[in-house]
Order: structure tokens, then sequence, then C-alpha cells
């Protein structure tokens, strides 16, 4: 099946209006040794056969309208009404490309700048722009900017241990050409922000912090702030990686000092996904926006006077500036976008503090039950907002498989594999979206497993 | 038409979601860290649904009618893309769910990586890259890479032509490298003259080359094979921006034609819907000699004995695999799944001859509408075959006070899309055309015969075009004031 209208008579015509004689001939240009290879591709298939074999392969896989999931780690299983998705099938939004042309795209552009304007105000932020791919390289992004606002003076960038895995990572992939020491995250998940602090001197262009942080802890807004004073002292700016679902609750990184506040902005409206497609929002103080990367509407009239939207500051982007420009950034996550403002809008001030609320009981109901079992502590220390931290008595891997196997759960993460130190500890993620009774038949599963036979350092291993 | 901003139709106590009640004990907030307020609306469900619908109706859309925005391939986005990308066993999958409970998506992904390396004719392919220029950044990183590793670390040009989309050089600077841009000769190629004096000058320097091919003058590279072998002889690599892709789907295969790195847009060619901006995917696929730099995890096939009663048998499982020399990762997790879900449903149905045809109508579609327009607007190279986009010119001798932008707004009003404006830089007045495969004769004829009735009136009533568009929700927009007078975001909150 093809989605081609054209038939034999239009080809025909067509051909003759051009001059040619054949559609082949239209390839002349084409190295003739190299032109109409043999593709060795499986047969075209109907659309039933297409689903059939598609529903086959999901088939394959373990779901969340299966299981019970406890897993966040970066990604994260909370509501999404009804009307978000539906809303993002309207074709005229789906079907579109970036606002080039103003007039006929003014309900891509609203919808934005509504976007942007949420944003601001979950992060108590000033401006924002209209997504990263993700977290991940919305972070890459921060240390770019921050890079360029000390005009290249600074070549330090200062990550919390606690900053997610993959988006200390990432950062590193983006600036592996720039010549610039990415520092303070090869100390203990543990070490304080006292520790990071004293990482940040007069070369330091950025640090990153983020609340809560990737092992769940939650930061006061007093302990940022002292953080945000000395980072600010030394002439750096002070970038904080946040949950958007806890700010429905915790004070935003706005009135604590933040220079940006980003986040993965999944948790908003768009389905798991086995990963993305996600958004990175990224928001900012108007003062900086000049510097910033990414697509941004801003308000605007009409030759009548009427409001109207359009893409602004273009003299940042590539199309515009190339090699000068702030980011290579083009195609973005602007539907994920559209709905995370849909989301937004649908949960309102208080659906959000009731999503978020309904997570922190929830989790420290389930933090409690599990640290009164036997063999299992739990070692997070203050307070933690969704997330937390178990040592277990078996290795997170087996607990896993258990959990999945014998309860059809999907259990934590295993932090052994990004820390050390954390061998045999699991990050559990406790949202909205699970019930008393799972997270009761979560504790009960553990309960089973020390009388467990531990198995051998090899298996482990495996 | 206008919408009042959602703030705008706020009322305090009105709600549009409703959450479960606690079933839970309550545990006190910690001290000090509450917020204060949370200026989010107020709005209930069904004013929630009209603002967004009536804000869709404010947008122009691929299914709303014909959109030839050049090098964008704003092709018809298959109905049943979308049914495929939210079956349960898909759209529900945690991303670090154990790889066993995943065997599907992992399946689909190591399948997609084959069937592109296959397409593109490379040896491995990364799916992680969320878009065009995000596969760019890998490209040139892995070419970087790769030149450190052969101990030419002094190597940090890379040579773009001046027909190249913004993000080439952009990505090159970003990857921390200089752009030394190429010229164009009359024929629209690289000059090879020029090249070969660049190529003199800072060979030992010289990382490679960006290419777009064909280019975004929609003209297949005459030299192509010369291009490649002279950056090739100076030790660099050839990187292929597959922006363009879609004219060549089954006509030729980049990896063989010497490309050593491109990117795919699978939102462009492999037709999945562009979101108003976005999501994309970025696919990137490289010759053997580069795939241990690939970023990743990408999915690997590992086979492994097992030893049963009565007989050995082999068993394949799917694995996440970073590759051992990898630049490192570009994105958290492995790339827009949703997106790949969707690319891969479209390659499944078309098969090899479909994809071949897809192509094949793209480049017909194209030459139809340069040879209808020939004669009513410049068209640069109009003497040559197009590819799957040709670039006219909104000069119009009759009309010396018209511009491109005039006539762009002056298409609105006849339903359709205008082209890329204003791009390639190199064409004064650019128009830059991409129709598609999946358009009909009837439309292409109805947009040729809009923009030679539009050339008529800017000749007769030029007034129509520079107080266009007539009939879209808003007239011109003031783009001068909205960077001088900023206003990003809603400023009072609502209540």
């Amino acid at each position: 099946m093809n989605y081609i209208p054209n038939t034999d008579a239009d080809r025909a015509a067509m051909l003759a209006t051009i001059g040619a004689r054949s559609v082949a001939e239209l390839f002349r240009d084409v190295p003739e040794e190299r032109r109409f290879p043999a593709l060795d591709l499986p047969p075209a298939l109907s659309e039933m056969e297409a689903l059939r074999e598609l529903q086959a392969l999901s088939e394959e896989n373990d779901h969340l309208g299966q299981l019970s999931c406890f897993l966040g780690a970066g990604a994260y299983n909370h509501f999404v009404p009804s009307v978000v998705d539906f809303l993002l099938h309207r074709s005229e939004f789906f079907t579109a490309y970036t606002p080039y042309q103003p007039e006929i795209s003014q309900g891509t552009l609203q919808a934005h700048f509504e976007y942007q304007s949420m944003i601001c105000a979950l992060t108590g932020m000033e401006a924002a722009n209209v997504s990263h791919y993700d977290a991940a390289t919305a972070t890459a992004e921060a240390v770019i900017m921050a890079l360029q606002i000390s005009r290249g003076k600074r070549s330090r960038v200062v990550l919390s241990p606690t900053l997610h895995p993959h988006y200390r990572q990432v950062v590193r992939t983006y600036t592996q050409g720039m010549g610039i020491q990415v520092v303070g995250d090869d100390v203990p998940a543990s070490a304080s922000l006292d520790a990071l602090a004293a990482a940040v001197d007069k070369e330091t262009a950025c640090v990153i912090v983020q609340n809560p942080d990737f092992l769940g802890r939650l930061y006061t807004p007093a302990e940022m702030q002292a953080l945000a004073d000395k980072v600010h002292a030394d002439g750096a700016l002070f970038v904080v990686a946040v949950d958007p679902i806890s700010l429905g609750l915790f004070t935003p990184p706005g009135r604590y000092g933040a220079d940006i506040a980003l986040g993965e902005g999944q948790p908003m409206g768009n389905p798991l996904n086995f990963g993305g497609p996600y958004l990175g929002f990224f928001a900012m103080k108007m003062g900086d926006v000049r510097k910033s990367a990414g697509r941004i509407v801003g308000q605007t009239v009409d030759a009548e006077g009427k409001r109207g939207f359009v893409l602004t500051l273009s003299t940042r982007e590539q199309h515009i500036r190339r090699e000068k420009a702030s980011s290579n950034i083009c195609t973005n996550q602007a539907l994920m976008a559209l709905a995370a403002a849909i989301y937004m809008a649908a949960m309102g001030k208080h659906g959000l503090r009731t999503a978020a609320e309904l997570s922190y009981h929830k989790a420290h109901f389930a933090a409690d039950l599990i640290g009164k079992l036997p063999g299992y502590q739990v070692v997070s220390q203050g307070p933690f907002f969704k997330e937390f931290v178990v040592r277990c008595p078996q290795p997170v891997a087996r607990i896993n498989q258990f959990l999945l196997d014998e309860y059809g759960i999907i259990g934590g993460y295993d932090l052994g594999s990004d820390y050390p130190s954390l061998r045999d500890h699991m990050l559990l993620c406790v949202t909205e979206m699970n019930s008393r009774a799972e997270i009761e038949a979560l504790a009960e599963a553990l309960e089973e497993l020390p009388n467990l036979d531990r198995p051998t350092e090899e298996a482990a291993d495996d | 038409m206008t919408e009042p901003l959602i703030y705008e139709i706020c009322q305090a106590g009105r709600r549009a979601v409703s959450l479960p009640a606690c079933d839970v004990p309550q545990t006190p907030l910690p001290a000090g860290c509450e917020r204060e307020e949370l200026p989010l609306p107020e709005v209930s469900e069904i004013d929630l649904v009209r603002h967004y619908v009536r804000l869709s109706q404010m947008n122009h859309g691929i299914d709303t009618g014909f959109y030839p925005l050049g090098s964008c391939t704003m092709k018809y986005n298959p109905k049943v893309n979308e049914a495929a990308a939210r079956i349960a066993g898909f759209a529900m999958l945690h991303p670090l769910q154990p790889e066993a409970s995943a065997q599907g998506a992992l399946a689909l992904i190591y399948e997609l990586q084959e069937l592109l390396a296959e397409i593109g004719g490379f040896a491995a392919v990364t799916l992680q890259p969320a878009a065009g220029a995000h596969g760019e950044l890998t490209g040139v990183l892995i070419m970087r890479k790769y030149l450190c590793d052969q101990g030419e670390s002094q190597r940090d040009v890379i040579l773009t032509p001046d027909s190249a989309h913004g993000t080439n050089p952009a990505t090159t600077s970003m990857s921390g490298l200089r752009v030394v841009e190429v010229p164009s000769d009359r024929r629209g190629n690289v000059d090879l003259a020029a090249l070969k004096t660049l190529i003199a000058q800072h060979g030992p320097r010289l990382v490679g080359l960006m290419l777009t091919n064909p280019n975004t003058l929609g003209l297949f590279e005459e030299n192509v094979q010369d291009v490649l072998r002279l950056v090739h002889e100076a030790g660099g690599l050839v990187y292929g921006d597959g922006a363009n892709f879609n004219a060549i789907l089954g006509i030729a295969r980049p990896g063989e034609l010497g490309f050593d790195v491109m990117h795919y847009n699978l939102h462009k060619t492999f037709s999945t819907p562009h979101g108003g901006g976005g999501p994309g995917s970025g696919a990137v696929g490289v010759r053997d000699f580069l795939a241990d730099y690939l970023p990743g995890p990408i999915v690997a096939r590992y086979e492994s004995q097992t030893f049963e009663v009565a007989e050995t048998s082999k068993v394949s499982s799917l694995r996440w695999y970073m590759p051992p020399k990898s630049i490192g990762r570009v994105k958290a997790f492995y790339g827009n799944f949703g997106i790949l879900v969707r690319a891969y449903t479209y390659i499944l149905m078309h098969g090899a001859e479909g994809l071949r045809q897809v192509s094949e109508n793209a480049v017909l579609n194209a030459n139809y509408l340069q040879a209808r327009l020939k004669g009513v607007y410049p068209i640069p190279h109009g003497d040559r075959v197009c590819m799957h986009e040709f670039v006219a010119q909104g000069i119009l001798k009759a009309a010396p006070g018209i511009r491109t932008m005039d006539i762009a707004k002056r298409l609105m009003d006849f339903g359709f899309h205008p082209p890329t404006v204003y791009f390639p830089l190199i064409i004064p007045e650019a128009l830059m055309i991409e129709p598609t495969e999946t358009e009909s004769k009837e439309t292409l004829d109805a947009f040729a015969d809009a923009l030679i009735q539009i050339a008529e009136e800017a000749r007769t009533q030029p007034e129509l075009l520079k107080t266009a568009p007539h009939t879209a929700p808003v007239k011109r927009l003031d783009e001068v004031r909205a960077a001088k007078d900023l206003v990003l975001c809603y400023a009072p909150g609502c209540g």
C-alpha cells in the first residue's frame, strides 16, 4: 500500500508536460552504475496485515496496562486526562510544521504562547522556550548557554552527582569538542550541597542541580537559595532540573535563585512510549533570552491592530545566524509541548496540586511499609517527593525478575549500575496511579524475597 | 477570528479533571517547602475543549490543504501509523523496564535499524537522535572522534556548500569545529574548482564535508562521485544531510555513493506527523568503520548456546548494546520510540517497490510543477531536471514592487500553505517548492493556476498581494514589534 494518487494516465499527462519519455529519465543525474539498486526489504503489506504484525510484536511486551509500575528514574507514570490525546489529534495541529507562516499558524503559536506562560507560572521564571528534545538535551543546551553568557571566559561546568545519569552523559557528549571541564559528579551520591558549593570557582560557568534529585531527595528552598548565593557570588549561573509534577506542591526554582529551570516535561500529558517522544522544558530570566536556544513565541499585533503571535528572536537561530547560532536545534518536540500545555490547563492549579499530593502521600506510605520489612532499609534521609531509595537483601535485578514473574509488578531502578556504592539499592517511584492495594502487594512480594536463596556472585552479576 | 487566551477564560472554582480521593494515610509536608501560589488556569472541560478546537481551526495542516514547504517533505501522514503507535504494548512501556519484558519493542528497534541500513546502504544505524539537527550533531561528533582516534586531532574544518541548511554550519560550531563555505557553480552543483582550492588550503585540517544531496536547490549533484573522492583523498569524511532523502528511495543508496555518515529524517521521508514543529527522529547511519562510534544504546542480537536435556539449541535474544568507541549518549533513553513505530509501519506497508514509487512520484510531481511554472516565475535552474523540489523566484518584471513574501501571503487566500521562502540564501526572493508524492495532479494544477493568477494580479492589482492574506484568521503580523517589545508570556495570574 502506498499513498500516491497519481494514476498511469496522470503520469503520462505529466510526463508530456515535462517533455520526458519516462519517469526513469528524470533520474539521469544519478550515476548510472549506482542507479536503481535493488533493496532487500520485506514484501509490502496491506493495512490489515501491517496492524496484525505490529499487534503481534506488541504482545511480546509486558506493558503498564497489565502491570503495576514502581519504576520512575526520569520517566513517570502519571495520569493523562482523556482530553489531552483527543485534542492533540486535531489534525490541524498534528499535521502542521513549524509555524513559519504565522497568519495560518495562529493555533500552534497561541497554544505555544500559552505553554510558555504556564511553564513560567509553574517554575516561577520569566520566560520559556517551546521545548527541547528532552530534559537531557535541555541540560546540555543550558551548559552551552552558560558558556556563551560567560563569553568564553569560563570553561568549567559543575554537575551534581545526583543529576540524572543520562543528563550528565549527554552534557559530556555535547561538549566533547568544546575543550571544557565537566566536574563535580565524581563524588558519592550522598554528598551534600555544601560539597557541590565547594567545587564552584571563578572559572565556573554554571552549576546544575536536580530537585528533587535523581534519588528522590527534596532540597528545601533555604538549602537551594544558600547554594544559589554561593554560585552567584562566583559569577556562575545556577541551573535547576526539576520534576514538573513536584511543582504542584513545592516552591518553584524561580523562588530560590535559579537562573535556568528545566526538566522532563513527559509527566505532563505524555505517555511513557518506551522513552520518547518526550520534551525538555526550559525556563529562564528575561535578560538571558537572547542567548538561549530553541523556538520562542512572542505576542504582537496584525495590520489591523489585533493581537496575534509569531516566532520571535529568530536571529538567534540556525536558519538566520548559521554558524553563529546559539544552537543547531530546528525541529523540536512541539506536539509534546502542546500536550503539556493542554495537561497544565486541564489539571489546573487544583488538579496538579492533587496529583502531587497523592504522589507524595502514597510514596511515603510505601516507604513506611517497605521500611518495616525485615532485610529492607529505606535509606533516603530528609524529605523526598515521590521516589525513595531502599537497600535490598538481594540484587535488584533478581528482585525485579521475581516481582515481574510472580506478581506482575515492575520494580524499581537498579542504582548500582550508576553508583557503585549503591549496589543492591533500588529507587522506587510511587505516583497517583498506584492504588493502596498495589502498594500493599509490592510490600507483600518484597517480604517474600529474603526467604529465597541469595544467588551466587556469578549469577548476581549476570 | 481571534480566541482569548486560556487564562482569559478562567473562573475560580472550575475544574476539568477529577482525581481519586487519597486512599493512604497522609504524611505532613516537609517544613518550608510548600509553594505559596500556583497560577495555573481554572477551566471546565467543555471550555478547555472548545478553546483548543477553535485554536486548531486557526491552523493550516496537511490534512487541511496542500503544504508545499520546501525541504520539509510535508507528505500525507497515514492514519494507520497513529493506530500502530497507540497500541498499548508500545505506548505503555517504561523505557527502563527489564529488557526481557520488552522484547517486542527491542525487535521493532532492531528491525528498523536494519531496514534503514538497507535503504541507505549503511552498515549500522542508531535511532537515538530526536531530529535532523540532532542527527547532524551525532554524525559530526562521530567523524571528529574517529579522526582523533586516528591521531588526526588537528583536523577542525568542515566544508559546507553555500546552499546548505543553516543547521549544517550551526552543528559544526556546536561540535567545536570551524566552518568553511564552498560556493555553488552555475549549474547549482558544488563548484569543483573552488572545492579543490579549499581542500588544497585546508587539507591537513579537514574533518570533511557536509553535503545535502539532492541539494537545497532540488538538484542532484552532477559530480557527486568527484566531490566525495576529492574529500576522501584529502583524508576527510563526507556527511550526508538526509533532509532530501525522499527523492532517492530505491533510486540511489548514499552509502554506495560514498557517504560515510548520514541522518534520516523519519518525520519527513517516512511520513511521521510534524506536530507543529516536532517531534522528529534523526536516525544516523554509518559505514562499517564508524559503527563502533555510534551513540547508544542500540539494539544488538545476541546468540547464546543453551543446553537442554536432549539437544543443544541456539536462543537469540535482543539486548541493549553500547558501541565500544561510542561518542556517548545523545539523548536520555533510546530515541523517539513513538515515531519509530510510525516509520516502521510505513516501511512495512511500502516494501522496496512502494518506496521507489514514493521517490519516483515525488520527483515527477516536482518536475510537473516546475514545467507548469516555467515562463511565469524565474526558475534559475529550470533547465535541469529537478528532484523532489525546485526553487523559483518571486520576481515579476511586470510588477517590480512585488516580493516573494507578498506572493506567499496571497497563496494563503487560495487555501495553500506557501512554499519555503527566502531559502536557500543563494537565490534571491526564493520560493522553494516541494509538492511530495502524496498530492494529486488536480492539486498541483490548482496550485499552479493560483500562482499564475497571482502573477497576473501582481501586475493588475498589486494591492491585493500587498495586503494579503485576506481570509486568514489574522492579517499580516508585525514581527519587528514582537522582537522589539518582547511579550513572551501572559502576565497576570487568574485567581
